[in-house]
């Protein structure tokens, strides 16, 4: 009896977590495949080259306005470092928070609105998702930027990184069944080559998506890390406790 | 019969299970207590909005008072006349801690004058009675202070006295000298106060 | 009770320490409460795997409570500075970031656990005679905490928290003739804002725990007048050894139970701290990732769902029509779901407790009941689209998507499983019950 109890509830929560690992929120994506930009939060190296990626693109439009300049030297960064080469302004302080100097009214005139923040993209959007954001845009003139990206249709901002990928156009590929309809198959290919090969753009982006990851959760590593500890402790916890517990219920008859 | 029958009982051994059971709930309940005591103490923010204050003193006449915010606190740089630094070998019978050896000081500040060079003091301006910020008063003996009055800083909370280099009065209600937090020079003209240099 | 001698109560140690305790007993009635709820508080020695949960729930309660206060330290409940806040604790604050998951993860756990718990009751009849009241305070903590839950989600200010709450408070405006004005009330403002959010941080940090500690007090007080259930749902009080005088199938809650539960515990915080540490988002399911943006009035999320354990009950909601221009079936349906749950101990006309000895009808209502529960929840999160439509062909509810329909089916399984309780327990063929626990 007290095992077919188990099993039911075993069976209940194997179901409840069936369920769980479904994936959420599917509605209203582009069903694009999204490419692994694998992740490393270990690599000092790619975490400040992607840094300096960020600060360089994308810190001129968005803001990061929860993140600190002086948060940057957890990837292995000194202050003078971060000053030096980093901060645009050069009196600013390690209390400070990566904002950008483009103005919001300024941006509202320009962009039809104010850049998102990036503090927490890869959180929102996941790091998956910008990497191949990134690599996906091509050239569409009857966009009023002339650029439109597969993973985000008619997104607002422009490719800024062309100089380095170069532009790539949508082409037709073949044809493929959908819903019994005939739809043309599309692929991006590159139509001009930028100042990188696509190796090492992919490896820019990687390092600069690499970088975001950091930024959404800068304790993630800690936090894993602790993780660990703190398992290996209730394993033994769950043993000392389960010897206790036997030597009781050895009374009760 | 009742369900407990406590008859094959080892107490000693029962017992040495309950107290390393107990410890091992101890060890978890100190060691979650690190995280919830460690969040009270200044945060990152905090910490680097505290980092160290640089103040040039090029621009400071001679017994001209600046008041610098460091770490949310008043803190004073004062360029002492050499009338000033004279008078205070001559405090010593009117003061409760002369040598500033019950007092909080950075070693390079531990000498009669209370300071790195002699003519610049440098000092917390919070009393160590209960954290009032003394006035400062350069005059020589005014009438509401007394005929012997050498200059110095007079707490308005609970009339402490100290004297040019922040050392307590004797029978004041403060215990012990102004507080002289860690600072250094850059070339000569500027001050840098920073309480995490050690007063290097 | 304050005219009586007391007979003193000899400590349980000896020494100083039982010197102190006899000091503070003369004057504060610390062992009777001690001997009351722990060492002579007689449970049945036959408690299984659900009976965990009640110790877990207050382990839960007290984690959220601690984990709360630390976060208000540096929380700030305005609606300009509320999300930055909470990035603050994440990043500046010295082991903010395991506090705050700590939090997030006690909210979702605490459903879990209470759904678990409730199931356990489910089962074994804990709701029956005499244990109603114990029930009927299990289902206010049950409200209370979903209320509690509503209140904390619209504080990180996350645009799942704006919008989640718009959804919510807007479900109040459906009411008839004075819904709009208790929407207005309700936000104190035209529409969600400062005033909002100062309001829901005022319930969810001090109004609603203090209900929710004093029902806690109170299902537990009424829980140790009349005494647990258990597995077999017999009365361990029928037999009582006159020796000792207690129960002959009951053992002191201590040091048994709390040696069994420790080990309940240990294993609850594994799978708590395996979340807190490698998953604290739990695949978009306990930090929704629309959170992660800054709450914006003029933008709505692509997709809102509620946070998990909310689901069911928004899957209902979904599920029902407007008849006669009204929202308000909805809301009405929805708010009956939670309230049906107080009738149950009258609905049941079964004889015995325990689903060990209730007859087959029962048990399979009550596993369509959870199932679903279960899909229910699930159809709450995904958008009502995720199965498709049912083909215009089909006569009647041609042309409509899957997934309502079938929440509308589910819907009722879920009230048929209350409604008709009163038939199908009575006639269901029982298994007579033991006159003792099975051990």
């Amino acid at each position: 009896m007290k095992t077919t109890m188990f099993r039911a509830a075993l069976a209940t929560l194997t179901a409840t977590l069936a369920i769980a690992a479904a994936p959420v929120f599917a509605a209203g994506k582009v069903n694009v495949h999204l490419d692994d930009p694998h992740i490393n939060l270990k690599d000092q190296a790619s975490l400040q080259r992607g840094a300096r990626n960020f600060v360089a693109n994308c810190l001129n439009c968005h803001n990061a306005q929860f993140m600190r300049w002086g948060h940057l030297t957890q990837i292995g960064l000194t202050e003078d470092q971060i000053k030096a080469s980093l901060m645009p302004n050069p009196d600013g302080k390690m209390s400070d928070y990566m904002t950008t100097t483009l103005d919001a009214k300024d941006a509202k005139a320009w962009f039809g609105g104010v850049p998102p923040d990036l503090t927490l993209v890869s959180r929102s959007r996941g790091s998956d998702w910008l990497y191949t954001f990134l690599r996906s845009f091509y050239v569409d003139p009857n966009s009023p930027t002339g650029w439109n990206n597969e993973v985000f249709p008619n997104v607002g901002m422009p490719h800024v990184l062309h100089d380095l990928q170069g532009s790539q156009v949508k082409a037709v590929v073949g044809e493929k069944e959908a819903h019994g309809k005939k739809e043309a198959l599309t692929k991006l290919v590159v139509e001009r080559q930028g100042t990188m090969s696509q190796i090492e753009y992919d490896n820019y982006v990687r390092d600069l998506v690499n970088y975001m990851t950091f930024m959404g959760e800068p304790a993630r590593v800690k936090r894993t890390q602790l993780g660990v500890i703190v398992l290996l402790f209730l394993t033994f916890a769950f043993f000392a406790a389960l010897i206790v517990k036997r030597e009781y219920w050895k009374d009760v008859k | 019969m009742s369900a407990i029958v406590l008859n094959e009982i080892d107490p000693k051994k029962r017992r040495a299970l309950v107290i390393g059971g107990c410890a091992v709930g101890g060890v978890a309940v100190a060691a979650t207590a690190v995280p919830f005591v460690g969040s009270m103490f200044p945060s990152e923010r905090a910490k680097a909005a505290g980092a160290a204050v640089e103040w040039p003193i090029d621009k400071l006449e001679p017994g001209q008072l600046v008041t610098v915010e460091y770490r949310g606190a008043p803190h004073w740089i004062i360029r002492r006349t050499p009338e000033m630094v004279a008078q205070l070998a001559k405090n010593d019978a009117l003061l409760a801690d002369p040598a500033s050896d019950g007092s909080k000081q950075p070693a390079s500040a531990k000498n009669p004058n209370r300071s790195i060079k002699p003519e610049i003091f440098v000092v917390k301006g919070v009393c160590t009675h209960l954290g009032c910020s003394p006035t400062y008063r350069k005059e020589l003996a005014p009438a509401d202070l007394g005929a012997d009055w050498p200059g110095g800083f007079f707490c308005p909370c609970h009339q402490s006295k100290f004297d040019m280099a922040g050392r307590v009065f004797k029978g004041m209600p403060a215990p012990k000298n102004l507080e002289i937090t860690a600072y250094r020079f850059e070339g000569d003209n500027v001050v840098v106060i920073d309480a995490d240099s050690k007063g290097a | 009770m304050a005219n009586t001698v007391k007979e003193p109560i000899a400590p349980p140690v000896s020494g100083p320490i039982g010197q102190v305790i006899v000091w503070v007993d003369a004057r504060f009635p610390l062992m009777s409460l001690w001997k009351g709820h722990l060492a002579e508080y007689y449970a049945p020695k036959n408690f299984n795997f659900w009976y965990y949960f009640g110790s877990l729930a207050m382990l839960v309660l007290v984690m959220q409570i601690v984990t709360g206060i630390f976060l208000t330290m540096n929380y700030k409940p305005d609606a300009k500075y509320a999300f930055a806040s909470v990035e603050y604790i994440m990043r500046d604050v010295h082991w903010g970031w395991l506090i705050r998951y700590m939090h997030s993860t006690g909210a979702s756990m605490f459903f879990l656990v209470v759904y678990l718990h409730m199931m356990r009751g489910l089962m074994y009849g804990s709701d029956r005679k005499p244990r109603e009241l114990i029930w009927i305070f299990g289902c206010l903590i049950y409200l209370t905490l979903m209320a509690e839950a509503f209140f904390g989600y619209l504080l990180p200010w996350g645009q799942m928290s704006y919008w989640g709450a718009q959804v919510i408070i807007n479900l109040f405006a459906a009411v008839p003739f004075i819904g709009e004005d208790l929407a207005v009330w309700i936000r104190g403002d035209y529409n969600i804002g400062d005033a909002t959010l100062n309001r829901f941080f005022a319930f969810h940090v001090i109004a609603l725990p203090l209900v929710l500690l004093g029902l806690v007090a109170a299902h537990i007080m009424a829980l140790h007048e009349v005494g647990s259930n258990n597995p077999d749902g017999v009365d361990i009080k029928k037999h009582i050894d006159p020796k000792t005088g207690t129960p002959k199938d009951g053992i002191p809650f201590h040091p048994y139970y709390t040696v069994k539960d420790v080990v309940g515990v240990v294993v609850f915080l594994a799978l708590f701290s395996a979340i807190v540490f490698f998953a604290p988002e739990m695949g978009g399911y306990f930090l929704e990732k629309p959170n992660f943006v800054q709450a914006d009035p003029l933008q709505t999320p692509a997709h809102i769902a509620p946070v998990w354990y909310f689901t069911p009950f928004y899957a209902m909601l979904r599920a029902v029509p407007s008849f006669f221009g009204s929202a308000f079936w909805g809301v009405a349906v929805m708010g009956a779901a939670t309230l049906i749950l107080f009738a149950l101990p009258w609905l049941d006309r079964g004889k015995v407790r325990s689903i060990r000895y209730r007859g087959p009808i029962y048990k399979w209502f009550l596993g369509a009941f959870v199932v679903s529960f279960i899909i229910l929840g699930y159809l709450g999160v995904v958008p009502t689209t995720v199965w498709g439509q049912i083909p215009n062909a089909l006569p009647i509810i041609g042309g409509v998507d899957t997934a309502t329909v079938v929440s509308r089916i589910l819907t009722a399984v879920y009230f048929a499983f209350f409604l008709l309780m009163p038939w199908y327990t009575k006639i269901d063929k029982e298994l007579p019950e033991p006159e003792r626990v099975t051990y």
